[in-house]
């Protein structure tokens, strides 16, 4: 036994000894090879941290730090006295990253629940952008339940702070304001003509955002939010709104299709007040029929019919061959022209040119037109601004249309001259009379008020005259005879105030002619006819009722809201006639003095 | 070798420490110790400031240190006497796993013992370099063929099981333990060199039997961009990390990349990447010392083993522990495709420290058994 261990000993020790050479290279090798691990891994770091650096460092960074956009306040929209029309507020949005809602099914509900949203419709929504990182939820949701979102702190789910728009006085300016899409953009009316002025700069700001997109921390503002600019409008809210509600009382007392009605102030051509039927609600648009988006006053224009009579009469007068006394033979109230005949609604027999306007002779001022040279009716015509934009460029604005004189035909020529043959638009009628309001010169029609040194008068845009100051003068006389007892427009009376107006019955025109027992009454007139202040269309489409002329139709709109106007704005009466002569400024002071009319000389 | 060994006097004389009557070897104790400070340090960072991982990684390191306290204490004649039995209940386990293990991340490596989940893949990395150095120490070394062949039986039979569950990583790593064992037991240069070559050669058929997810891993390795946001995205983001923490880091819970999410796994396997990002190349050079001084002392522990067991087995043991430092941080630094090993030490988990701890105690009781030659 002891033998064999110490053998067995000698026999380790031989082979300890034959193998020593063999271990010690072994061990340089493993020395060798670990040694070139460490170098490698070494090697790798200093490669990673100091040559690779900026650049590993530049990607560390984009993937948290990332710039997000602040959305900018949208400026408000207000009225000519500073009364809000669109303002925007402050409302959150919710949205979700599908990926990681996906994954969180047992939370839907509870969503749901708060958000008033369909489980399926969510269910289909987040699998129809499951591979997508972004969906919106729901828009526009009021702080309120933006928080409770937020408190049920479900991942994936996330709120964004967005303005929406409102529109405090509804469907009364509904088509001037018009509206903006759900991302603040405009869409209508002022909204879409002036959006790049409306709309802000977003700003930016540098944020850390973690793996989930969470803002963990603001870093810093690189660029503050610019609020949009507020546009002025020259409309008038009371006056819009009295002209609104007068109008949409006639369209649905008459059964018409649709109407619209334009103030202008006669001395400035700004628009007071521009209201449609039929209307939409901008501030919920879910049933809106696209029908009812249309400007009707600036969009759809129309034969003017009878309305157009006063421009005749007044190229009659400029031509010189006419004098308002010169009579003229209307009898038997038919007049041929080639195969054509033209009628009046009766024989008025021989009249004078300021009668045939107050009779509304078609036969008179087809006469008048007959005897004068094309060029000068025209003249008349595309002075008053027929055929061109009213330049409020206003979206969807129709140019009407007027066709040049030298391609008149003799029985054109006729129809012009009471209103059929060219087509105009309820605004362009209304600046048209600006030709009688003034000076005789067409005024620019504006919505947006530029600059406050509109006040002053001695900058108000000054046209060229188009009609002389005696034309204006006789012209208007005549208007005003329209609108009292025995004219067509006496509908349009109102007391304590002198009214120039022409009423207007137009057959409307389809396809292949003329259609029976359809029209188109309007009314167009100006207050108070002495010095002019205001100048308004009324003009209601397709009245299906016993009435349709423009005297029982449009006129009494007229006068409901001409009065109503010429109240709230504070101008004085020019029919008073227990003062003749007085300055009747003073007479609304007296009357809340309490001491009865005194005139001051 | 006295530089490092504090139990001599000026005088060469050797005293019994307190140390060294339970049986501790002090400088890989030392060692061990802060590598598990930093990593508590580093994990209540990458957790997110969460005080239980903190409390759970604590319970288990203390549960590991103590079984590595436990496992100094037995001499390494009896675990030379258990060597073939433990190997043997490790196969069978390694068996049953597959047959009624659970099936966790798409692989079926744990088996459920009601109480706790247990790896047995985890034993064979014990188990493995034991029964190879059992095996070799009883005959004259080198090896002839016939125990060559036998001992690669050994390696063969539990890497093949756990390639099967299948877990990649831990397969090679009990392999590469087997194998560091037949090194030290002294492997002629030429079947090293023939074994590298057969190796080599069987790269294609290893492709071939790989899982779809492997292949993946292998070609995201070899090309991390193609799929950025996909099979690509955390060796991406785990070289940002480690890149931009700079020479000195961004400083202790101030990475971008772990405190705000990017980087995955970042306090298990990933731990490196956001240990880098926070304390830069000076802490990675001063981890790397770290993990070099215990492979060394582990080394020197092999070199002073005295008998051919011992010898091997600290050997592979150490190298073990070695390979696992080298595959995951070359892993994370994209210098090697990813497979799931975590830092040893490092990673928050449980059972990797447990068999690790063993391993060390393993070490600690080669040393201190020793019988003290008269010099």
């Amino acid at each position: 036994m002891n033998i064999n261990k110490k053998k067995q000993f000698d026999n380790t020790l031989i082979d300890r000894m034959q193998y020593s050479n063999n271990d010690k290279q072994r061990l340089l090798f493993t020395a060798l090879v670990l040694s070139f691990i460490v170098f490698l891994l070494i090697w790798r770091a200093v490669d990673l941290h100091v040559v690779s650096r900026d650049f590993l460092q530049h990607q560390g960074d984009a993937r948290y730090l990332r710039e997000v956009s602040e959305p900018a306040d949208r400026g408000m929209i207000v009225d000519r006295h500073g009364e809000p029309l669109a303002i925007s507020t402050p409302v959150e949005s919710v949205w979700a990253n599908p990926k990681e809602l996906l994954r969180v099914k047992h939370e839907w509900a509870r969503l749901c629940v708060e958000l008033n949203l369909d489980l399926e419709l969510l269910q289909q929504q987040l699998a129809s952008h499951a591979d997508k990182e972004f969906v919106y939820l729901k828009r526009h949701v009021i702080p309120e339940i933006a928080q409770r979102v937020k408190r049920l702190n479900i991942p994936g789910v996330f709120l964004t702070k967005e303005y929406r728009r409102y529109y405090p006085a509804g469907e009364v300016t509904a088509h001037i304001v018009g509206f903006t899409n759900i991302d603040d953009v405009g869409q209508e009316g002022v909204e879409l003509a002036m959006n790049d002025w409306l709309s802000g700069t977003p700003g930016s700001k540098r944020v850390i955002k973690d793996r989930l997109g969470q803002i963990v921390e603001n870093v810093e503002q690189v660029n503050l939010p610019h609020p949009g600019n507020d546009v002025v409008l020259t409309i008038d809210r009371r006056v819009q709104y009295l002209a609104y509600r007068e109008l949409k009382a006639a369209v649905q007392k008459h059964n018409a299709d649709a109407g619209s009605v334009v103030i202008l102030d006669a001395r400035t051509g700004e628009v007071l007040a521009m209201a449609n039927q039929p209307a939409y609600n901008p501030n919920n648009r879910d049933e809106l029929l696209v029908d009812h988006l249309r400007n009707r006053a600036i969009t759809d224009v129309f034969e003017p019919g009878s309305t157009i009579k006063p421009f005749t009469v007044a190229a009659a007068l400029e031509s010189g061959q006419y004098e308002p006394h010169t009579v003229i033979d209307t009898s038997p109230g038919l007049y041929r022209i080639g195969q054509n005949v033209i009628r009046d609604f009766r024989n008025y027999g021989p009249i004078n040119v300021a009668t045939i306007l107050k009779k509304s002779s078609n036969v008179g001022v087809s006469k008048l037109a007959l005897s004068m040279k094309p060029r000068v009716m025209w003249d008349v015509f595309a002075g008053a601004g027929f055929g061109e934009t009213t330049g409020v460029s206003f979206p969807g604005e129709s140019m009407g249309l007027l066709s040049d004189y030298y391609s008149w035909r003799k029985i054109e020529r006729a129809t012009l001259s009471f209103g059929y043959g060219l087509s105009v638009t309820a605004l362009q009628l209304a600046r048209a009379y600006t030709l009688f309001a003034g000076d005789g010169g067409l005024k620019p029609v504006t919505i947006v008020r530029q600059s406050p040194h509109q006040r002053d008068e001695s900058l108000y845009y000054k046209s060229e005259s188009v009609l002389s100051a005696e034309t204006v003068k006789n012209v208007r006389k005549m208007l005003q005879s329209v609108v009292q007892d025995g004219g067509t427009g006496m509908n349009a009376q109102i007391p304590g105030y002198k009214i120039a107006g022409k009423t207007g019955t137009v057959k409307k025109s389809g396809a292949g002619g003329y259609i029976d027992d359809s029209y188109l009454s309007v009314f167009v007139g100006m207050a108070p006819a002495s010095d002019p202040r205001l100048i308004m269309v009324v003009m209601v489409n397709e009245p299906r009722g016993e009435e349709y002329y423009g005297g029982a139709v449009a006129a009494p709109v007229f006068s409901k809201v001409m009065s109503g106007a010429l109240r709230i704005l504070d101008i004085p009466p020019d029919d008073l006639p227990l003062l003749d002569g007085a300055q009747v400024a003073s007479v609304s002071i007296d009357r809340l003095n309490g001491t009865g009319l005194r005139g001051v000389q | 070798m006295s530089l490092l060994d504090i139990n001599v006097n000026e005088f060469g004389e050797r005293r019994q420490s307190l140390a060294e009557s339970l049986h501790i070897d002090l400088p890989l104790l030392v060692g061990l110790l802060a590598l598990a400070m930093i990593s508590l340090f580093i994990l209540y960072s990458a957790s997110g400031q969460d005080m239980t991982v903190i409390w759970r990684q604590t319970i288990r390191l203390v549960i590991a240190f103590t079984i590595m306290l436990v496992l100094a204490q037995i001499k390494s004649n009896t675990l030379k006497r258990w060597t073939p039995w433990l190997y043997a209940i490790g196969v069978i386990l390694l068996i049953a796993v597959l047959v009624v293990g659970q099936v966790g991340k798409g692989a079926q490596r744990w088996l459920d013992l009601g109480l706790f989940q247990f790896q047995p893949s985890e034993v064979m990395k014990l188990a493995v370099p034991l029964m190879v150095a059992w095996y070799l120490s009883e005959y004259p070394l080198p090896p002839d063929r016939k125990r060559l062949l036998m001992t690669i039986m050994v390696i063969a039979i539990p890497f093949i099981l756990i390639v099967k569950q299948p877990d990649l990583g831990t397969s090679l790593l009990v392999a590469g333990a087997g194998f560091f064992a037949l090194f030290f037991a002294g492997l002629q240069w030429r079947l090293l060199g023939l074994m590298t070559a057969i190796f080599a050669a069987s790269a294609p058929l290893a492709w071939y039997l790989m899982h779809d997810y492997q292949r993946q891993r292998v070609l995201t390795f070899l090309n991390p961009e193609q799929d950025p946001l996909g099979t690509g995205y955390h060796i991406i983001q785990s070289k940002i990390a480690i890149g931009s923490g700079g020479l000195y880091g961004k400083g202790w819970q101030n990475g971008t990349q772990s405190q705000l999410n990017f980087l995955p796994e970042r306090s298990t396997d990933f731990i490196f990447a956001a240990y880098a990002e926070e304390f830069g190349f000076i802490g990675i050079l001063v981890l790397l010392a770290i993990y070099l001084f215990i492979l060394i002392r582990g080394l020197l522990i092999a070199m002073q083993a005295q008998d051919t067991f011992t010898r091997l087995l600290a050997g592979s043991l150490t190298m073990t522990f070695f390979i696992y430092v080298f595959v995951n941080m070359g892993m994370v630094t994209g210098l090697l495709p990813v497979v799931g090993l975590p830092l040893p030490l490092m990673s928050y988990g449980g059972t990797s420290v447990v068999t690790l701890m063993s391993g060390f105690g393993i070490l600690m009781s080669i040393h201190t058994h020793r019988k003290l030659l008269p010099r």
